[in-house]
């Protein structure tokens, strides 16, 4: 696993720029005085992604829930094929920042580009089709519904059969009912759970949803996965087998994965690079040994005993 | 009176109920809405029957065809109009508009037709069936069949279909179907059209026995069939059609006993009965499907 991928925040002296949102994806010349900002960004990503622009990239997002802010000045870049984390206490804005990846919040500041397109003023449904899903800290899968369903409702954009078709079962339809059985199937191979298809998903263990949780957002062929606790509630065992799961997930589709985890054995198997957040901001970036050294994430835990080694 | 005859009169009635309570359930199911004006969708669905055979002498074909067709289009038109605008409102707000636009398609109808009844020409003329000692009427027995049929297409198409699929995505967690690529408005649209659909199907079977299009005929034929929803279990498409063939049967049992001036409050009755013993209804949330 190379370790040499990391993010981090902009460190240049343009912390007080008003219009630092890099890349330049948006915005037109203002009037009266300009102002020159940096435009280089020193997010760091895999030596290995550096060939291609970042598959998402947050410049200096935020967000104030009234007038608590909940999120500051959060910037990232992910690599096309980069495994990175977000950490921090409970509270300190982790499932926000992916509320506001997702579109789920609207951010109050900054800027979101998901493979180089400004997600602002899109929806939900085409923040994911432009690529990017997702998993909840409190499962949420459609329970009553059996677990291929569940992984299909995850392809209904790639089907192209029209209702139509569906209903007179015409011969487009029975192939695409059996091509995407296919792919269901070979989805739930991943996490060994073909045998498992069609129960229905309410009543599969906690782990097992929220591996399903996993391969229903894989089949909405996203570019970028985003795991809320992926390993929460899973015994060491299932922790070990999700994290190799994990690699191969990212091995197998070429996408970037970007989880929140408590679990420090998993964030330190896995991530390359890890962001630690208290209260809504960053207060520490780099390589999961770089972060458990530093005395702000000790201090920011306390008596947690997450940054020990 | 046979006993049969008096099945057959239950089931029909109890048919067309179940295929009111249906389109509540779904509608229900989807954005928990109570759709106070699907009543009179099938108000609107009769007078448009009333229109093609009464006014413009064309067949019952197309009266059927313009009928169900209509109350579709009108279904997914309120919802696009007055709901689709409050979806993310408070759902006190959004259930009161129902309630109005249930007064203004009530009212309308009333300025545009008028306050008295309209005779709705029979769309077949078949007499009865005589099967053993007992005469059926042709008509309910249509009845019977059609419901079967749409309600086994129904579920068809919910359990079968891509769409189908989504809907249910969507009644369970709105939210997260949106994050998996689901449009929410336009699966909202085809549960409307095909809530809708059932409630035109149902205004046909309802002009054949009964003959007449008011602006008010929905308000009965709407409450009713809420009550047999929820009755049911709301939110249950089984439950819905358990639920109005249980209110068609007592309706029918109480006035073949010749307590006919009862049978409303027995319907009702019924539901508070329900309601007490077992308040999510016979095929509660937590046992069936929720569409």
């Amino acid at each position: 696993m190379p370790k040499e991928g990391r993010m981090s925040v902009p460190t240049g002296g343009d912390g007080t720029s008003p219009s630092a949102d890099a890349v330049g994806a948006q915005g037109g010349p203002r009037r009266g005085r300009s102002v020159l900002v940096q435009m280089e960004t020193p997010n760091l990503i895999p030596e290995r992604d550096l060939g291609s622009l970042p598959v998402l990239q947050a410049e200096r997002l935020g967000i104030d829930f009234g007038g608590l802010t909940a999120v500051d000045d959060f910037s990232i870049a992910l690599g096309r094929t980069e495994i990175s984390g977000i950490i921090g206490p409970n509270g300190a804005g982790k499932t926000t920042i992916f509320n506001l990846l997702t579109n789920v919040y609207k951010p109050t500041r900054g800027t979101i580009l998901l493979d180089g397109v400004d997600t602002a003023n899109k929806s939900m449904v085409q923040v994911n089709k432009m690529g990017i899903a997702r998993t909840f800290q409190n499962i949420r899968l459609f329970d009553k519904m059996t677990v291929a369903e569940n992984v299909l409702v995850g392809f209904t954009n790639a089907m192209s059969s029209s209702l139509v078709a569906d209903i007179l079962r015409l011969p487009s339809h029975w192939r695409q009912e059996e091509e995407f059985r296919d792919r269901t199937l070979s989805l739930l191979d991943i996490f060994g759970m073909r045998g498992l298809a069609d129960e229905t998903a309410g009543n599969l263990p906690y782990g097992a949803q929220r591996r399903l949780e996993i391969l229903r957002a894989l089949a909405t062929q996203p570019k970028v996965l985003l795991l809320d606790e992926p390993a929460a509630g899973m015994n060491p065992n299932e922790t070990e087998e999700l994290m190799s799961n994990i690699q191969l997930i990212r091995d197998e589709f070429q996408i970037a994965i970007l989880l929140i985890e408590h679990d420090m054995q998993l964030v330190s198997g896995v991530c390359e690079g890890v962001a630690v957040l208290d209260y809504g901001k960053i207060i520490s970036k780099g390589t999961p040994e770089e972060i458990q050294n530093d005395p702000r994430v000790i201090e920011a835990y306390l008596g947690k005993q997450v940054g020990v080694r | 009176m046979t006993v049969l005859t008096q099945v057959l009169n239950g089931l029909q009635l109890g048919s067309i109920y179940a295929l009111v309570a249906l389109g509540y359930t779904m509608v229900y199911g989807i954005i928990l809405l109570l759709n106070f004006a699907h009543g009179d969708i099938i108000m609107a669905g009769a007078y448009i029957s009333w229109i093609v055979m009464a006014q413009l002498g064309l067949g019952p074909v197309l009266a059927i065809v313009l009928s169900v067709a209509g109350c579709t289009l009108l279904g997914v038109l309120i919802d696009k109009v007055a709901y689709a605008p409050l979806r993310e409102a408070p759902r006190l707000s959004i259930l009161i508009t129902a309630i109005g636009v249930s007064y203004f398609l009530e009212n309308g109808a009333q300025l545009v037709f008028g306050a008295d009844a309209k005779v709705v020409p029979s769309y077949v003329d078949v007499g009865n069936v005589q099967i053993g000692a007992a005469q059926l009427s042709t008509v309910a027995l249509i009845t019977v069949v059609v419901t079967v049929v749409s309600t086994a297409v129904l579920t068809f198409l919910v359990q079968r279909t891509k769409l189908g699929k989504a809907m249910r995505a969507v009644s369970e967690d709105m939210g997260a179907a949106r994050l998996m690529g689901i449009n929410v408005n336009s699966t909202i649209s085809f549960t409307f059209a095909m809530g809708s659909a059932l409630a035109g199907i149902g205004a046909v079977l309802y002009s054949m026995a009964y003959t007449q299009a008011s602006p008010t005929m929905g308000i009965m034929l709407g409450t009713k069939a809420f009550v047999a929803a929820v009755l049911g279990g709301i939110g249950s498409i089984p439950g819905a059609v358990i639920g109005g063939l249980l209110v068609g049967f007592a309706e029918v049992f109480v006035s073949a006993i010749g307590l006919s001036t009862w049978k409303d409050a027995v319907v009702f009755m019924l539901l508070i009965i329900v309601l007490v013993v077992r308040p999510t209804g016979i095929l509660g949330r937590t046992m069936s499907e929720k569409v």
